[in-house]
């Protein structure tokens, strides 16, 4: 007697919904954020404030501004280590705007626009000339800092107009400022840029095989200009808010913010390699490091400890699920 | 089971890093330094702990960002404000960035003083210089004439020629020359602050003034290199080399002799009467206002100027007896 062969299935997921929501990079990442919450309300009397939890999100929400550009940058396979020096331009901008007797419309304007012309530029040394971005950005890293010391020298750019403070210092509703309204608007809008659109099929695409997305039919070039544009732009955006919030500007500014934010980024579960990451990855991952810095500095921890202690989360986080799947 | 060892790690690394809770009726001031690791502050760092120890209900948190940036400073004086210390006396990365962060500080009650390097007026309550211009000058000349009771010939070794704290420092040293007979300034020279050209010109200064007995240098560039040169040319003895320099760069000066002694604000008493007059101002012993004066403890007092700024004291002098003591700290 012979029974019949059970009939073949091959699923096209292997798991459910829920399982796959669950053993994701995501997962991890609130896990981690939960876990950061919980021991720092119990290591310090301090942190379960709202004005101070208000104070902390300042630690990240300028950085995280430019990490949602840099993240579908690095997804479309690209980088832009530019964005600090982009920032210090732009906040050079806004001084000279300030100097010439421009108003606040103006001056924010003038730093928005100087980060848009930058990412042009970067944008049109890769896209339109094909340069490997690493190379560029790492030249115009210095090059976008060093006219902004040429400007300055040792000097500084003060006074900015009451209206300015604003942007970096001002609170939309009771403990919410506006650099956490920004950060959310922006996530949502990226989110929806890179997760609902075709543009953001494409930047996977372009990310995972670009030759393949050319013969597709994406204009990759074109993509790669945009995303240039819009890392440009978030950073004009960030110089306004940074500038703001320190009511000044100096060429040092937001020295060594590139590799935070791209710390950010690839903590965020983005494939530095390209292809891979999402947006609520990067927000959550944002959400962690401004945790952890705060809540290390409530404790008075010295802050190469907290440096240590991130690089560890860092190599942590990304070799978890290799070591998972190893099994 | 891996997210439960996460959380049980990250809580463990959190927890050994936990610092002990103090009575809560201590004065807390922190100490916000330029960054942590350097020297010079952990030196203050040490005259803090004195004045605490000296004072009795004080708890002093040292802290500063990893590297001298305005934006990392800025973080760490919002979690001392969250922690709500009572006073916050920092060296500042960026005289105006701070502004705004510390204007907080001040709005929720926090006694903020600068020192060592300063903050704009309208972010601190005042600031502690380490020395003035006055006492800068008149020490360079002093440290030239405690070696010279019979007189002689001196030079300055100064930067480069615009340099506005040198002239200044310069300015105050020739006013109060007729305080020391027989000391003879021939010639101001500038070595720009390059170790080569400060060298050639104390070269120069030694085959031009033959009878010259003392080079003085206010800036640490050209102390060494004069110090450098007198002992190429086999002048240890005849010739002084004076001025400010570093401890850790000038101990090898003071062993071979050709500098006999030299002077730089001591940053254990710069930390030491940061912290006292930190606790006056929480106290309420003293106002930060012009004309006020704050005590100090063994520094005795500061007198506030016009813009509440004072100097705490003559700079240190260091020699054969107390240089071994600081070169390893700065």
């Amino acid at each position: 007697m012979t029974t019949p062969a059970p009939p073949r299935l091959i699923p096209d997921r292997l798991h459910g919904r829920t399982t796959r929501a669950l053993r994701s990079w995501e997962a991890i990442l609130v896990a981690v954020a939960i876990a950061v919450f919980i021991a720092n309300s119990f290591l310090s009397p301090y942190f379960l404030n709202a004005w101070n939890l208000s104070d902390a999100t300042f630690n990240f929400t300028e950085k995280a501004l430019i990490a949602f550009a840099m993240a579908m940058l690095i997804i479309a396979g690209e980088i832009d280590l530019s964005v600090a020096s982009i920032i210090a331009l732009a906040s050079t901008a806004m001084g000279l705007a300030m100097t010439a007797g421009a108003g606040v419309p103006v001056i924010v304007a003038t730093g928005i626009a100087t980060g848009v012309i930058c990412g042009a530029i970067n944008g049109f040394l890769v896209a339109g000339l094909g340069l490997p971005s690493i190379v560029v950005t790492i030249g115009t890293m210095s090059l976008f800092r060093g006219v902004a010391f040429i400007v300055l020298g040792d000097q500084a750019f003060t006074g900015y107009p009451p209206g300015l403070a604003y942007f970096g210092q001002g609170y939309v509703w009771w403990v919410i400022s506006f650099e956490l309204v920004l950060f959310a608007l922006c996530a949502v809008i990226y989110w929806a840029l890179l997760h609902r659109t075709t543009f953001g099929r494409a930047v996977y695409a372009i990310g995972n095989n670009a030759t393949a997305a050319q013969f597709s039919g994406i204009r990759v070039a074109r993509v790669r200009f945009i995303l240039f544009l819009l890392t440009g732009l978030m950073s004009g955006i960030a110089a306004v808010c940074l500038t703001s919030r320190l009511g000044s500007t100096r060429p040092s500014i937001a020295t060594g913010w590139e590799l935070e934010v791209v710390t950010m980024v690839v903590l965020g579960g983005v494939n530095i390699l390209g292809g891979s990451g999402t947006i609520p990855g990067v927000v959550l991952a944002a959400i962690i490091m401004g945790l952890v810095t705060f809540g290390f500095g409530l404790l008075n921890v010295p802050g190469i400890v907290m440096s240590i202690f991130l690089g560890a989360l860092l190599i942590g986080v990304i070799a978890l699920p290799r070591l998972m799947r190893r099994k | 089971m891996s997210i439960w060892k996460k959380a049980l790690a990250t809580a463990a690394v959190a927890t050994a890093l936990m610092t002990t809770t103090a009575a809560a009726e201590n004065v807390k001031i922190a100490l916000v330094v330029k960054a942590l690791g350097i020297g010079f502050f952990e030196a203050a760092a040490k005259g803090a702990e004195e004045a605490a120890k000296e004072l009795g209900d004080v708890e002093i948190i040292y802290t500063g960002p990893t590297d001298t940036t305005a934006e990392g400073q800025i973080e760490v004086i919002n979690s001392l404000i969250a922690q709500g210390v009572n006073a916050i006396a920092v060296s500042a990365n960026d005289k105006d960035a701070l502004v705004p962060t510390l204007q907080k500080a001040m709005e929720r009650g926090i006694t903020v003083i600068s020192w060592d390097s300063g903050v704009a007026a309208e972010g601190r309550m005042m600031h502690l210089n380490p020395s003035s211009n006055a006492l800068i000058g008149n020490t360079i000349i002093k440290l030239a004439a405690d070696h010279l009771p019979e007189g002689g010939d001196v030079a300055i070794l100064s930067a480069s020629a615009t340099a506005t704290n040198q002239n200044i420092w310069i300015e105050e040293a020739k006013k109060v020359l007729p305080n020391y007979p027989g000391i003879n300034l021939v010639a101001t020279v500038y070595g720009d602050d390059l170790a080569d050209k400060s060298y050639r010109e104390a070269q120069g200064l030694m085959a031009t003034y033959p009878n010259l007995k003392a080079i003085i240098a206010p800036t640490t560039v050209g102390i060494l290199a004069a110090s450098q040169a007198v002992t190429d040319a086999g002048k240890i003895g005849e010739i002084n080399v004076t001025g400010l320099g570093l401890p850790s760069e000038m101990a090898g000066a003071v062993a071979s002799g050709a500098t006999k002694s030299f002077a730089i604000w001591n940053p254990i008493d710069l930390g030491y009467a940061a912290t006292m007059i930190s606790y006056n101002l929480v106290k309420g012993n003293a106002k930060a206002e012009p004309g006020a004066e704050i005590g100090m403890g063994r520094m005795g007092a500061a007198k506030l100027d016009d813009g509440n700024e004072a100097a705490m004291s003559d700079p240190f002098t260091y020699d054969s007896s107390n240089i071994d003591q600081f070169k390893s700290i700065f």
